[in-house]
């Protein structure tokens, strides 16, 4: 084995262990789950609270007016839902109007009807008459209908829809590859930021105890940033592997239908698996790379942390950018896309779950193999130019350091 | 395949923004030897030998390490101890060894196996497996030392070795240094300590403001200075005067002075023919302490006895 390839797996070894193997790695893989609990608390409290104000229409009329639309609305109610919202019948006290004006200023109802049936007028704010103006105006046509039905002695025939189950039906496939596709691309976005930040902080460890004194010696400093990578990656699989059988494990129990029932992507589920890790390994190594080469600059967590916040707003501009490729897979800005580096993977990806081709993505897969190498060199060069030597500082980090100086 | 030289540097220059921290470093250090680059802090030590290694480029100049233009090349031949000691605080002795090793090329499992004896036979058997965090400064620093030669190095070079260690660990340091050459190896070293220079080099350079002010042999150094002649006699005065050197001075009864070229036995004739007295005779070779004084000046010597603390 050539010699600086071992040199870097006893690096990525060392990288592994120490962060594998210790408790901190447990409060890691629980992580994920704390937005999962926050989302579910926060989801039922908002389902809660829409719960309690439903939203209430007064009819203000005398009872059996009222009465004839109550009942409409409850037969209307078991073919349509909620469409019209619950009705409460009010006495008429007076001029109507200004008893609507009330009863909403004091916010007794979201809107009121009154004037039934001949000068019918629904009250309200403008964003309730918008939702519920057409509807009301529906029911009460159908109510008079109805009554001139009635009126005229005519018998309109019922009609009873009979249900006949189909057992194989096409999909609307394109619009569900679609959701998968920018379910697949934010996964994607996600464990990549949450993964890669760590190797922003990544060679502090090694400036702070000195023991980069003793790596550099020993081994070329690209071989250092591979061995990091490379341990950074096992650790960041290591994590995901066991947050998508947890992922996966607990949706087969809760919801099984959601498995037997989720689209194909276009490239098949085991061609698009497969894609998924090489776009999640080649997406990680693209920004480790810079991140490990920028994070080589600082020299204090602080100085890290300044940095962090820049670059995952960088993140987002190309993430945006690379939501191109799924309202048109072949347009310009999907190519250039799938050519910048960093975005090609979110554009991949979602390719992959839209197109059955397989030719783009081992292009890409060669592309990224020379775009991994070139940015290696290019953040070890740094490292090597700013930290390497002994007094002196460069580029970024006597930047950032004057900078704090100014500050402190 | 043994070069004469373990080490030649030529004309090696580095500038760090507006310092250059070493200015046109010439060295030889001869395969099998203990050599010693001996100057005060701040002399450009520490950036020759990064230079040396390959850790950094010179702007300037050449080295080749057992022979390889690209130092890192010879990295599995060569075992380093840097000014500023590093291992990693989580791992454990044996494992901090065995991963030191492993960066040179030594398989890992025999590299814990080489570091339970190294550790035994250096006291430290209990430490085998304790965190590096949990022990002494100067437990970490054997532990590290070990590391550093655990691969079986050709050449290993050793910034400031002593510095950092008590008198019991300093005289370990220096007999693992000697065993290390008795067994083959080859030993660079960096102190501005003068005596660990003399005790234990045979050949060192002496660089100061990152310049070799001086390289050769330590008995060369002390060699360009005569041997001091300290004489005390009975008589204070006689005719035998005439026979000390001009530039003699009296210090109480003795008298000091370099040795005439001739020898001490014309003057010895005189003394006894004129019944001085002898009561006290000594000739002196120069200790390297003179020697560096002589080449460097006193202003230098003297910043380099200050206390250790100081670094």
């Amino acid at each position: 084995m050539n010699a600086n390839l071992r040199a870097a797996l006893v690096i990525a070894r060392r990288d592994y262990v120490a962060s594998v193997w210790s408790r901190a790695f447990v409060l890691f893989l629980l992580g994920p789950l704390i937005p999962i609990i926050f989302g579910i608390t926060f989801g039922s409290v908002g389902a809660k609270m829409q719960q309690s104000e439903p939203p209430v229409i007064a009819i203000i009329a005398p009872p059996e007016t009222g009465r004839a639309l109550l009942e409409a609305r409850m037969s209307a109610t078991g073919a349509l839902g909620d469409f019209i919202p619950r009705f409460t019948l009010v006495e008429p006290v007076g001029d109507s109007a200004r008893q609507a004006g009330t009863m909403l200023a004091k916010g007794e109802a979201t809107a009121v009807l009154s004037g039934l049936p001949d000068a019918a007028t629904l009250h309200g704010s403008r964003s309730a008459l918008a939702s519920y103006g057409a509807r009301i105006e529906w029911l009460i046509n159908e109510v008079e209908r109805s009554r001139a039905i009635e009126k005229a002695g005519l018998k309109p025939p019922v009609v009873h829809l009979a249900r006949a189950p189909a057992k194989d039906v096409a999909r609307p496939l394109q619009a569900d590859r679609t959701v998968l596709a920018r379910a697949a691309q934010l996964l994607l976005l996600f464990l990549t930021m949450i993964l890669s930040g760590l190797l922003l902080s990544n060679l502090l460890e090694e400036k702070s105890s000195k023991v980069i004194e003793i790596l550099a010696a020993a081994v070329p400093v690209d071989a250092i940033f591979m061995g990091k990578l490379i341990g950074m990656l096992g650790m960041s699989l290591t994590g995901i592997a066991i947050w998508s059988l947890a992922a996966f494990g607990t949706v087969a129990v809760v919801a099984p239908d959601f498995v037997l029932n989720m689209v194909a992507p276009a490239v098949g589920w085991p061609g698009f698996i497969l894609l998924c890790v090489v776009y999640f390994i080649a997406s990680y190594l693209l920004l480790g790379a810079l991140f490990l080469g920028i994070g080589g600059q600082a020299a204090s967590v602080r100085e890290v942390q300044t940095l962090s916040m820049p670059l995952t707003f960088g993140q987002l501009i190309v993430f945006g950018f690379a939501t191109a490729v799924i309202d048109a897979p072949n347009g310009l800005p999907a190519l250039l896309a799938s050519i910048f580096p960093w975005s090609s993977p979110y554009a991949m990806i979602a390719r992959g779950a839209l197109r059955d081709e397989w030719w783009p993505h081992l292009l890409a897969i060669a592309w990224y193999v020379v775009a991994v190498t070139a940015i290696i060199r290019i953040g070890a060069r740094m490292f090597r130019r700013s930290v390497l030597k002994s007094g002196g500082r460069g580029g970024l980090r006597r930047w950032l350091s004057r900078r704090s100086s100014r500050t402190a | 395949m043994t070069q004469a030289f373990a080490i030649e540097a030529k004309g090696l220059i580095k500038q760090f923004d507006s310092v250059r921290a070493v200015d046109g470093v010439d060295l030889a250090v001869p395969t099998g030897r203990i050599y010693g680059v001996l100057g005060p802090n701040g002399a450009g030590k520490t950036t020759t030998l990064r230079m040396l290694l390959g850790i950094i480029d010179p702007d300037e100049g050449e080295r080749t390490l057992l022979g390889y233009s690209q130092p890192l090349k010879a990295a599995s031949q060569v075992g380093y101890l840097p000014e500023e000691r590093g291992l990693y605080p989580t791992m454990n002795a044996r494992e901090a060894i065995a991963f030191m090793g492993a960066l040179r090329g030594l398989p890992l499992a025999e590299g814990r196996r080489r570091a339970d004896r190294l550790l035994e036979e250096h006291g430290l058997g209990a430490a085998v497996r304790r965190p590096i965090r949990t022990l002494s400064k100067g437990m970490a620093q054997t532990v590290q030392i070990l590391g550093t030669i655990v691969h079986g190095p050709r050449l290993i070079v050793l910034d400031e070795p002593f510095s950092g260690l008590d008198a019991l660990n300093q005289g370990r340091l220096e007999a693992l240094i000697r065993a290390q050459v008795a067994a083959g190896a080859t030993i660079l070293f960096s102190t501005h300590v003068i005596a660990h220079a003399e005790r234990l080099c045979e050949r060192i350079a002496i660089i100061v403001g990152g310049r070799v002010r001086f390289e050769g042999g330590v008995d060369e150094a002390r060699g360009r200075m005569q041997p001091l002649v300290t004489l005390v006699t009975r008589q204070q005065d006689g005719p035998w005067r005439e026979a000390l050197p001009a530039d003699a001075r009296q210090e109480g009864r003795s008298w000091i002075f370099e040795l005439p070229p001739q020898g001490i036995e014309p003057l010895l004739a005189r003394l006894i023919a004129g019944e001085a007295g002898i009561e006290a005779l000594s000739i002196e070779r120069p200790g390297l302490h003179d020697a560096f004084v002589d080449i460097v000046g006193a202003a230098v010597a003297s910043a380099m006895d200050q206390p250790e603390e100081g670094q």
